[in-house]
């Protein structure tokens, strides 16, 4: 994972997201589900009171298909 | 094929012109100009550096941009396969991309076929560029000439020669429109089906065998091949200034049929089109492309990126196809989008969810038996599935199903009362009939 | 006193160890706990296996310290170590060792492939009647009464779990056929819903679209 002082943003690896939908709930305010159950992901820089759910999201993902990458 | 014709529009593609053909033989040529010793006289022999790198400098000097629809800086991935090597202690790969799975391109199988050496020789050249101990040149089989037997015989005539330092493996790629997609490519390599896998880092650091893996276009590696021979001023004396070079064009006009043209870039679009009838329209850059109406063509455009930026159009891999206005063009591009949906790799829940419906959709607004949302649906559709996918299968896919939408509105218009201004219902633009039924059609 | 707190953890071990396992088979097949979140699943699942963990190492310590019967610590991860009940208790090494494999794998699953979590992951469905096992014949407090009652219960509800996971991956599709079926089923409700609309349609100068 990314420096803690950089800006960090979501992403996701769509070939191993099965839909499961726990990221969705564990950050509703940058991920909502699609139509299908697949995770619409906000592309912005992530602001850092949202950082911390951010980070369960992502180790809550049973196939660690969500990532915090660096919002370059 | 054609020589390029000469363009006056401004002046800066004046006399350079007539050099062209580069990759390809001179038109009246025939036959035997492929073999090596043809190739020899009218090339010259390969110019190996005998050092890691230098090449690099003057891929850079000279511009060269990738000829696989991208059109990422050559000199970019050279170095980053370069240092990667370095700095991990291994040695890099090179693989050319000769997989073509376009339907509406023919140009590498072309290039493949009329000038082999050429990229042969291109391909030993970044190889011993990057410092490579390995070489594959991938190719795709369903062509109208047997390229795989051509490339052998090549092979051999090279070997015989001692010609190629680092050997020469002939893979064949299945018959997917994903598998020249380069981790696609990898992933079949590697044993695995023609499928797009997650890459991070970038296959340039960790590819194939987890070695640092350079792949580029058949048609990059043979304008490698002539930079390294003539250099790179030479290279830069067509095509423009930010975007410099001749390439090779995949044009379809109205009687269908596919003529391959090195043309510099920069070349007036109406060149590759010809004079257009009322009613036609113009599709760029193949099935990931864009349809541009004819008004829109009409307009002083160049191929480049630069002037096709204005009609939200690239390059691609040059492919100009005009479509006659005897056809529908929505017809035309249902037909395509339901062959780019059969081959999504259905992986993706975004991409598995919405091509097909999008496909479906289309079939109907074509058919005249569209429901009324069946337009929002499809931009709604288009919407969400853009960019989210392991690939950008579904945002060119879906950036040819709303360019359609946009140039074939009025169309659309009619068929919505249940008409049609087509009065020919005979298939134009070549799609493929075999569909992918099991995992064994993607190995 | 020892000896009592060793059976007591170890009934609650493999008590947690089958709930981890029935848990796993939910988050596979994106099941839900009823009146629970999504997260819940998963989340219990990973705390639920890491208080299996804690309560498996109780169980050793207490067992191994107590004075009744002499047990090497070395027994609690290497099989055939004790020279008291050496099959059973050996079960039982290898069991823990495959449940310490599952955890710090996934722990550290981030620096590994899919693969190869994968699996070690898919160990623990031999993990599980490893343990079962090991709980049943190392002592007879689990071959009698309410003691055993237990133990069955357990092996009931992971053979019932498996064969439920097993004939619902059947209803799976394979990656290179899905979107074709996609295309096929969405291809279908469109002529049922396109033969009602056409009806409709009055027919205009200029060719019109059979079909």
């Amino acid at each position: 994972m990314p420096a803690k002082n950089s800006a960090e943003k979501l992403m996701v690896n769509f070939i191993d997201c099965a839909g499961h939908g726990v990221c969705a709930e564990l950050l509703p305010e940058a991920i909502t589900m699609d139509e299908w159950g697949y995770p619409i992901v906000d592309p912005r820089p992530l602001p850092p009171s949202l950082e911390r759910n951010a980070r369960s999201a992502v180790s809550g993902c049973p196939t660690l298909a969500l990532r915090l990458v660096k919002a370059d | 094929m054609t020589a390029a014709t000469d363009s006056t529009q401004d002046g800066s593609q004046s006399s350079a012109t007539t050099e062209l053909p580069r990759l390809l033989p001179p038109p009246e040529n025939k036959g035997d100009a492929w073999g090596l010793s043809a190739h020899i006289e009218r090339h010259g022999r390969l110019p190996y550096r005998d050092r890691e790198g230098i090449l690099i400098q003057d891929i850079e000097t000279a511009g060269l941009t990738g000829r696989g629809g991208a059109a990422f800086p050559v000199h970019r991935k050279l170095q980053a396969v370069f240092a990667a090597a370095d700095k991990r202690r291994r040695t890099p790969k090179v693989i050319a991309n000769g997989a073509e799975s376009e339907p509406a391109s023919d140009k590498d199988a072309t290039l493949l076929w009329l000038s082999p050496h050429l990229v042969l020789d291109g391909l030993q050249l970044a190889a011993e560029a990057v410092g490579a101990d390995t070489a594959i040149l991938y190719t795709h089989a369903n062509r109208r000439h047997d390229v795989g037997s051509r490339l052998a015989e090549a092979i051999r005539e090279r070997a015989a020669r001692s010609l190629d330092r680092v050997p020469v493996q002939l893979a064949q790629a299945p018959a997917r429109f994903l598998s020249g997609q380069e981790t696609a490519l990898l992933n079949h390599l590697a044993g695995g089906p023609a499928v797009p896998t997650f890459n991070l880092p970038r296959i340039t650091e960790r590819g194939l065998g987890n070695a640092p893996t350079l792949v580029q276009n058949v048609e990059t590696l043979a304008h490698l091949a002539l930079i390294a021979r003539k250099g790179p001023r030479w290279f830069r004396s067509v095509g423009t200034d930010a975007e410099p070079g001749s390439m090779l064009a995949t044009i379809r006009r109205a009687d269908g049929q596919p003529r391959i043209s090195e043309v510099p870039l920069g070349i007036p679009l109406k060149s590759l089109t010809g004079d257009l009838a009322p009613g036609s329209a113009v599709l760029l850059g193949g099935y990931h492309g864009t349809w541009l109406s004819e008004s829109q063509a009409r307009q002083q455009l160049t191929l480049d990126n630069h002037s096709l930026a204005e009609v939200e159009a690239r390059v691609g891999t040059g492919i100009v196809i005009t479509l006659p206005p005897d056809r529908c063009g929505l017809v035309e591009t249902a037909r395509v989008v339901r062959y780019l949906a059969l081959e999504s790799a259905g992986q993706c829940g975004p991409c598995l969810n919405a091509l097909p419906r999008i496909a479906a959709a289309l079939a109907e607004v074509a058919g005249g038996r569209a429901r009324s949302q069946a337009i929002e649906d499809i931009e709604r559709w288009s919407g969400l599935v853009a960019g989210r996918g392991g690939c950008h299968h579904p945002d060119g896919t879906t950036r040819f199903v709303r360019s359609a939408l946009r140039t074939f509105a009025p169309e659309v218009r009619r068929h919505q009362r249940g008409q049609c201004s087509a009065t020919s219902s005979k298939p134009f633009l070549p799609v493929p009939q075999d569909a992918a039924r099991s995992e064994h059609d993607w190995i | 006193m020892l000896w009592y707190a060793s059976r007591a953890t170890g009934v609650v071990a493999l008590l947690l160890l089958t709930a981890v396992l029935l848990l796993g088979l939910l988050v596979t097949r994106q099941g839900r706990l009823p009146g629970l979140p999504k997260f819940a699943v998963t989340g219990l699942h990973r705390n639920l296996a890491l208080l299996a963990t804690a309560f498996v190492a109780l169980h050793v310590l207490t067992a191994v310290s107590d004075g009744y019967v002499d047990i090497p610590i070395t027994a609690a991860v290497i099989p055939l170590a004790s020279p008291y009940e050496r099959l059973w208790l050996g079960m039982g090494a290898v069991a823990f060792d495959l449940m310490l494999a599952s955890v710090v794998t996934s722990l550290l699953r981030r620096h590994l492939s899919r693969k190869a979590w994968r699996a070690v992951h898919l160990t623990a469905y031999v993990c599980w009647p490893v343990a079962w096992l090991h709980s049943i014949f190392s002592s007879s407090d689990m071959q009698h009464g309410l003691m055993l009652g237990i133990g069955i219960i357990c092996a009931i509800a992971v053979v019932g779990g498996v064969l439920w996971r097993l004939a619902a991956a059947g209803n799976d599709v394979p990656r290179a056929e899905r979107v074709g079926l996609l295309m096929a089923a969405v291809h279908r409700k469109g002529q049922q819903r396109g033969n009602r609309l056409h009806e409709q349609k009055n027919k205009g100068a200029e060719r019109t679209l059979i079909q």
